[in-house]
């Protein structure tokens, strides 16, 4: 893995997903992170949509600018926090650590070798004697090797321990994670539906830069569990918005209405929320009259089943979307779950759009991964079931 | 991402200029000066490797070339003193004698438990025969603060730390006084304080988060200077040794300098796997130095050397700011790896036997015991009829007392209970009120309303 990853790092890429789009090309345009409505462009809505004071001041930051912003406020909030893994000291390669080592000295922000199960396993060990290390895999798709950490040592650490009290519930593992238009097969993945099988772990999934610091300072201080932490890296620098200055939080187990709507409810969290909004838009705009509910489910487990049954109640159609691969994806989780709360008020059947069961082939990316189109499609197959 | 490359050339530099904190000297000095190689030099400065010669002789290094480390002994098998001329042992008989009613006591405890098992009155059962020595006496050199990761075969560590007989039985039997509450196979013993982490069932785990641990120890006295010295001590068996883990939690315990001690208990077998077959090198005591730490071989039969080695183990551990000890203290397997395993089907029933009768650390000690007139064939006899007797009064004891509520099958899996976990308690106890006769709720503490 260490060689091929290397080699991986000389590529530059470019910021954004790219599509080779026809001319003709109407529902697959590059989403347009600049107008999108599921960003703060301006300070004005920040307080209304957060839980914070009016008098918050507050910055445009991209999303790894947020992210080092909460590691920021979490390493001078508590000199328990601690923040490492593979490159971190120099600023990461996504550069979400910039300045912390500087800032905070090399005890608490420091490079280890270069081995996810070690990192995790140190994490584990630190959270166990009371600190809040944030350890760092560089790619969703390198947490593999940590994964009998987290399944068998992290998640179950608590409740083996017991009566003692002891537990590793100060951890976080970030990850960058998702497709970036070229990243194939080894820097695209998405594995939280192999963590939303573990009990004992929190998933959550971030899909902007507000939210992002929220939860991150929610994972590190408000919730006493292992927390798996994944960051749409193709978000890093696309993804602009108005950021508090300060410390706030957003709970792990409540998801967001982004936009309420009467008609079908889509469910989906991270990056391809985007994509979403663009459909809702599209059908939005063709179909008068139609207007459909985008629920971020924000953490992925536990997850917040009374906010999605709420509105499939209200709404009667329900499509997930998701950009990890469909077969046992969370889709199924949440498909089955409104086919269980919900069933009286389903009047079609829950669609799953989601990456097709198969790896993300190079060239293939932009066949393989939910785009607009596809969204659009399954909420007009929806609507006229 | 796009920036990886433009940012990694510089990597060497900026790490210089950020490192030098005292914490960091070890580091911080081989980074700050120049890797670029002189004209004319003897040896290489490659950044990879600072200080290695140049020879025009190309020879493979051979580690059968090399010579074996040493085991380093105190007593001989007839518990005398081997170094007639050694300062005498820096503990006193009333020690001595209490680690040897502690060996006594886990293995007294294994011979009960190990028969219940085979009633069928326990599920489950590991003993630690051949191996008391190791775990006694390397938790006599540990203080209440430190910090233990065992892998299973420790039961003496959790004795000499202050488990009681009282503790050991709750476990084993999985009742409401369990640290586990009843959660964990038999033999998964764990202590708040002294801090005896739960053991966990997959091998090699615990070991880079003995690093992790030992790292927060660290950081812990650091930023707290009335905090006592504190360390981590981290067993693991030879087999454990080849799980990736291993090389993970020692060469990360060494990058970071954490004060923790590794302690290999070498007893020739993973189950039926012989160390032939699990490695080829110099034991384990041989890759320490590959990491950079350091190491040394005790005889684990020698409860003084384990004992002397594990004390300077802990300085070492905790000087410099902090920094890891490998120990590799070999024994003999003697008795079935588990409950579950005939060890006969894989290894001669001579050979044990021979082991059982040449060398064992509970016969040495008690040579030496005798030897200084601190024990006799009286003392023996009562002592091990009193500890069986205690043993079997627990036991009773643990095995009449009910299993926790069934609600601790829902609980601490997250801190607070999920709403799933809430909707899963009630709908299981709809099936339990339901089908009262297909479910044995007599043994569970509050029965049916347990959950």
């Amino acid at each position: 893995m260490p060689p091929l990853r290397a080699i991986s790092k000389l590529i530059r890429h470019p910021p954004c997903r790219l599509y080779s789009a026809a001319s003709s090309t109407r529902l697959n345009a590059p989403i347009d992170y600049r107008s999108t409505p599921l960003l703060h462009h301006t300070s004005s809505s920040l307080s209304s949509s957060l839980d914070i004071p009016d008098t918050a001041t507050s910055t445009s930051l991209n999303l790894y600018q947020a992210i080092n912003s909460a590691l920021r406020t979490a390493l001078s909030t508590s000199n328990q926090v601690m923040l490492f893994g593979e490159d971190v000291a120099f600023g990461g390669v996504f550069r979400c650590s910039m300045n912390l080592q500087t800032e905070f000295g090399s005890e608490r922000v420091f490079n280890t070798p270069l081995t996810e199960q070690g990192i995790v396993g140190f994490a584990i060990g630190a959270a166990a004697e009371g600190m809040k290390p944030v350890a760092e895999i560089q790619f969703a798709d390198y947490v593999f090797p940590a994964f009998d950490q987290i399944v068998n040592e992290a998640a179950k650490f608590r409740y083996r321990e017991g009566a003692t009290g002891v537990h590793a519930g100060g951890m976080v593992v970030r990850m960058p994670c998702g497709a970036v238009g070229h990243g194939a097969l080894y820097h695209s993945q998405s594995p939280e539906a192999l963590f939303a099988h573990v009990p004992g772990v929190q998933v959550v999934m971030p899909r902007s830069p507000s939210q992002a610091k929220g939860l991150l300072l929610s994972a590190i201080f408000e919730h006493n569990n292992p927390v798996i932490f994944m960051e749409p890296k193709i978000l890093y620098r696309a993804a602009v918005e108005h950021v508090p200055n300060e410390y706030y939080t957003i709970p792990l187990n409540q998801a967001e209405v982004i936009k309420p709507g009467n008609d079908v409810t889509i469910v989906s969290y991270g990056q391809p929320l985007y994509l979403c909004s663009a459909a809702i838009a599209a059908i939005e705009k063709e179909m008068k009259g139609v207007n459909v509910e985008l629920i971020d489910l924000r953490t992925i487990y536990p997850w917040d089943r009374q906010t999605v049954l709420d509105s499939v109640r209200k709404t009667g159609r329900a499509i997930v979307v998701h950009e990890s691969m469909i077969n046992y994806g969370v889709g199924a989780e949440v498909a089955a779950t409104i086919q269980d709360g919900a069933f009286l008020n389903l009047e079609a059947p829950v669609k799953r759009v989601a990456g097709w069961s198969t790896h993300t082939g190079l060239t293939y990316e932009k066949f393989i991964l939910p785009d607009v189109t596809r969204i659009y499609d399954a909420i007009k197959q929806t609507l006229e079931y | 991402m796009s920036l990886n490359i433009v940012r990694r050339a510089v990597l060497p530099l900026r790490r210089a200029r950020i490192l030098p904190s005292p914490f960091n000297a070890r580091i911080a000095g081989r980074c700050s000066s120049s890797i670029s190689q002189r004209p004319g030099s003897d040896r290489v400065r490659f950044p990879g490797a600072v200080n290695s010669k140049f020879t025009s002789q190309m020879s493979f290094i051979n580690a059968s070339d090399m010579p074996n480390i040493p085991t380093y002994r105190v007593m001989d098998s007839d518990g005398v003193l081997v170094e007639k001329t050694r300062e005498a042992l820096n503990v006193s008989n009333e020690n001595i004698l209490t680690w040897y009613k502690n060996m006594l006591t886990v293995s007294v405890m294994d011979v009960v438990m190990f028969e219940a098992q085979r009633q069928g009155r326990l599920s489950f059962y590991m003993v630690s025969a051949g191996e008391e020595g190791i775990s006694v006496g390397s938790a006599a050199a540990l203080t209440p603060d430190d910090v233990v990761f065992a892998q299973y075969r420790e039961a003496g560590v959790f004795q000499q730390r202050g488990f009681t007989l009282h503790d050991f039985m709750s476990q084993l039997f999985a009742n409401s006084n369990d640290n586990g509450r009843g959660r964990n196979m038999p033999v998964h013993y764990g202590s708040n304080y002294p801090r005896n982490h739960t053991i966990s069932s997959p091998l090699a785990t615990q070991i880079p988060q003995a690093s992790g641990a030992a790292y927060a120890l660290k950081l812990q006295g650091l930023q707290d200077p009335n905090k006592p010295p504190r360390i981590v001590a981290c067993y693991f068996g030879e087999g454990a040794a080849s799980e990736g883990d291993f090389h993970a939690g020692l060469n990360i315990a060494a990058t970071r300098s954490c004060p923790v001690v590794f302690i290999c208990r070498n007893n020739g077998f993973a189950i039926s796997t012989p160390t032939l077959e699990q490695y080829r090198g110099d034991g384990i005591a041989s890759r320490g130095l590959g990491y950079g730490i350091d190491t040394i071989r005790v005889d684990g039969n020698d409860i003084f050397a384990v004992y002397e080695a594990m004390q300077e183990a802990r300085r070492v551990a905790l000087s410099d700011g902090g920094k890891p000890v490998l120990v590799e203290a070999m024994s003999y397997r003697v008795s079935h790896h588990s409950t579950s395993d005939d060890s006969f089907a894989y290894r001669a029933r001579v050979e044990v036997e021979d082991w059982k009768r040449r060398d064992n650390p509970i016969i040495r000690l008690r040579k030496w015991l005798e030897n200084e007139g601190l024990w006799n064939e009286d003392l023996e006899q009562s002592t091990r009829e009193e500890l069986r007797k205690n043993v079997l009064k627990e036991f009773g004891a643990a095995e009449r007392l009910k299993k926790p509520p069934i609600r601790e099958a829902f609980t601490d899996v997250y801190e607070e209970l999920t709403e799933e976990a809430q909707d899963q308690m009630k709908e299981l106890k709809r099936i339990l009120e339901k089908y009262p006769n297909e479910y044995d709720l007599h043994q569970f503490e509050e029965g049916i309303n347990g959950l």
